[in-house]
């Protein structure tokens, strides 16, 4: 019967650095496949919008650097998905660029890397559009047109198993893809394998997030799954932790809205009458898994766009009637700044006050009535498409609570502590403008492979 | 008025909530005792409507609400107001957004 071990060591590659001693564990055991996704959307829509990654470089290196000596030590292939955070094709040449230097530096002999790549130009997407596609919006989303693309700086195609699957046949022993389904990268290999899409893709749902599956709490701690048609083994590699029935099946349903399904451009798998039981001390089996295949294959677009510049100030208030009053002091701050700047929407700007102390974290889902604390920490945030103008608006935003007008106050001299009488430059704001499904006639179709000798041997003789 | 009911934070193992995709927040209530698991669950201290009323949104910003047996786990999810990491985020991951179910007491 078939069986294909895959060693996991972390759920966001470079993130943060990988624990190395329960991936050396994992690798005594010999695993046919070393794989790890590198990216998340939780990062916000600055690093796609913007092209740049949430991680450092160095912790990228530090990841990719264990996991590539050991993969060519052991002679396996090692998968990475949505390079660099985002899997735009920055990430993807970045990667490789990182692996052609590290094998440089370890003298490796030579090997076989296939880049996959996911993104797609908004022109491309545009005439898709224009020829009649419907690009279908999730979540509650409407369904894209012309105005949304038109709002999108950097888009994303999410790539399933197949050209992962495809570049492995082709002799890849090193893939680094862009954007993909975190499950996909482990699906790939088992398809190849011949085991069901079922089994190949609810074990990669199970594994993707590395020790996540496992307890108690640790993160960028090794997994290894040994995976049967329908028998798909989890063991926690390091020594403190265990795969458990109740921390598998929880992770199941980690980071999602429907626990019994996940979703992939071929179809979705459907966990509702999944099983899980303890084998041994460390591991757990899952089972029972079912995959409902798609009529249409619909490939998952992530776009992102600017909406400004933004611009940060931070503001402290100790004085107890105007902690009391801090709406109204807002409300006379706010008027102030639409009667010299316009109003908001029609001027192009925005003003958010962070009440730190009252509702800061949670916004208007804050259920806890407001009490009187005796300070707050307020941070005035402003977007506005002028850097320049962000700028004024945000010191006169702070400051206008500084001179707020409230009837009684006895603080003449200041109704607020600025804690500099400083504006701080913020990372531009950027949203979230797709999240939408492409049809497709080919799963693969939206997906670039190329082939690349990297010959580690050759450069350090050189 | 003394109150001797329990309340979610002594009976569940884990409380949390995440962002699931990029236009929604999860919130996963998951005990380590089957026992407690039960009677939360038929309590119905848990439901799309109390939820509502606790966060204080309208029952249709409630898109999921699953009883989840595998996991002794009751999950729920919310459609945030606006993308996550928008300009005016203030929970980019959405992952402190449980604390007020703490307090749920259970009869």
């Amino acid at each position: 019967m078939t069986e294909v071990s895959i060693l996991c060591p972390t759920g966001h590659l470079g993130f943060t650095p990988l624990e190395k001693a329960s991936f050396l564990a994992g690798c005594e055991l010999k695993p046919d496949f070393i794989i790890a996704d590198s990216g998340s959307c939780d990062i916000g829509p600055y690093p796609l919008g913007a092209d740049g990654q949430a991680s450092p470089v160095a912790w990228q290196r530090h990841d990719l650097e264990i996991m590539l000596t050991a993969a060519r030590r052991l002679g396996v292939p090692m998968i990475v998905g949505s390079a660099s955070d985002t899997g735009t094709d920055r990430g993807v040449d970045q990667f490789a660029e990182l692996i052609r230097e590290i094998a440089a530096e370890h003298g490796l002999a030579p090997f076989r890397m296939a880049t996959i790549k996911s993104e797609q130009t908004r022109e491309a997407m545009l005439a898709r559009l224009e020829s009649g596609v419907v690009i279908k919006g999730l979540d509650g989303r409407a369904d894209a047109d012309a105005s949304v693309l038109a709002r999108t700086d950097r888009i994303v195609a999410v790539m399933g198993a197949e050209p992962i699957a495809a570049a492995l046949r082709k002799g890849a022993e090193v893939v680094i893809a862009g954007r993909a389904s975190d499950c996909a990268l482990f699906a790939a290999p088992l398809l190849n394998a011949g085991l069901s899409p079922a089994t190949a893709y609810y074990a990669g749902k199970l594994m993707e997030c590395a020790s996540f599956c496992c307890e108690p709490f640790m993160g960028k701690e090794s997994i290894l799954g040994r995976i049967r048609e329908d028998d798909i083994r989890v063991t926690a590699m390091h020594p403190g932790q265990r795969c458990t029935p109740a921390s598998l099946a929880s992770h199941a349903m980690y980071e999602r809205r429907d626990p019994f399904r996940e979703y992939v451009a071929s179809g979705y798998v459907d966990m509702s009458t999944c099983r899980y039981e303890q084998v041994d001390e460390k591991t757990t089996r899952a089972s029972g898994a079912v995959f409902v295949p798609s009529a249409q294959p619909m490939v998952k677009l992530e776009g992102a766009g600017k909406v400004g510049e933004r611009r940060l100030a931070v503001v402290g208030i100790r004085d107890p009637y105007t902690i009391e009053n801090i709406d109204k002091a807002m409300a006379w701050a706010r008027a102030r700044l639409a009667e010299r700047f316009g109003a908001p929407e029609q001027a192009g700007w925005q003003v958010f006050y962070h009440v730190y102390g009252r509702n800061g974290v949670m916004g208007d889902l804050e259920p806890s009535p407001p009490v009187r604390p005796h300070e707050l920490g307020i941070v005035a945030e402003v977007v506005c498409k002028d850097g320049k103008k962000a700028e004024e608006i945000c010191a006169l935003a702070a400051r206008n609570l500084f001179y707020a007008r409230l009837a009684e106050v006895k603080g003449t001299a200041g109704a607020a502590a600025l804690m500099a009488d400083e504006v701080l430059v913020g990372k531009p704001g950027y949203e979230w403008t797709l999240n939408h499904i492409i049809p497709v006639k080919d799963p693969s179709e939206l997906f670039r492979t190329a082939f690349h000798t990297v010959d580690g041997s050759a450069r350090k003789a050189a | 008025m003394i109150r001797n009911m329990p309340t979610l934070r002594d009976l569940a193992s884990t409380i949390r909530s995440k962002n699931a995709g990029v236009d929604h927040i999860t919130f996963d209530v998951i005990f380590r005792d089957r026992a407690n698991f039960e009677r939360v669950r038929d309590s119905k201290v848990l439901t799309p409507e109390s939820v509502a009323a606790l966060y204080r949104i309208p029952r249709e910003r409630i898109t999921d609400f699953v009883v989840f047996d595998p996991a002794n786990a009751i999950k729920f999810t919310i459609k945030r107001d606006r993308p996550s990491g928008s300009p005016g985020e203030h929970d980019v991951f959405g992952s402190q957004q449980y604390a007020p179910l703490f307090g749920v007491e259970v009869p």
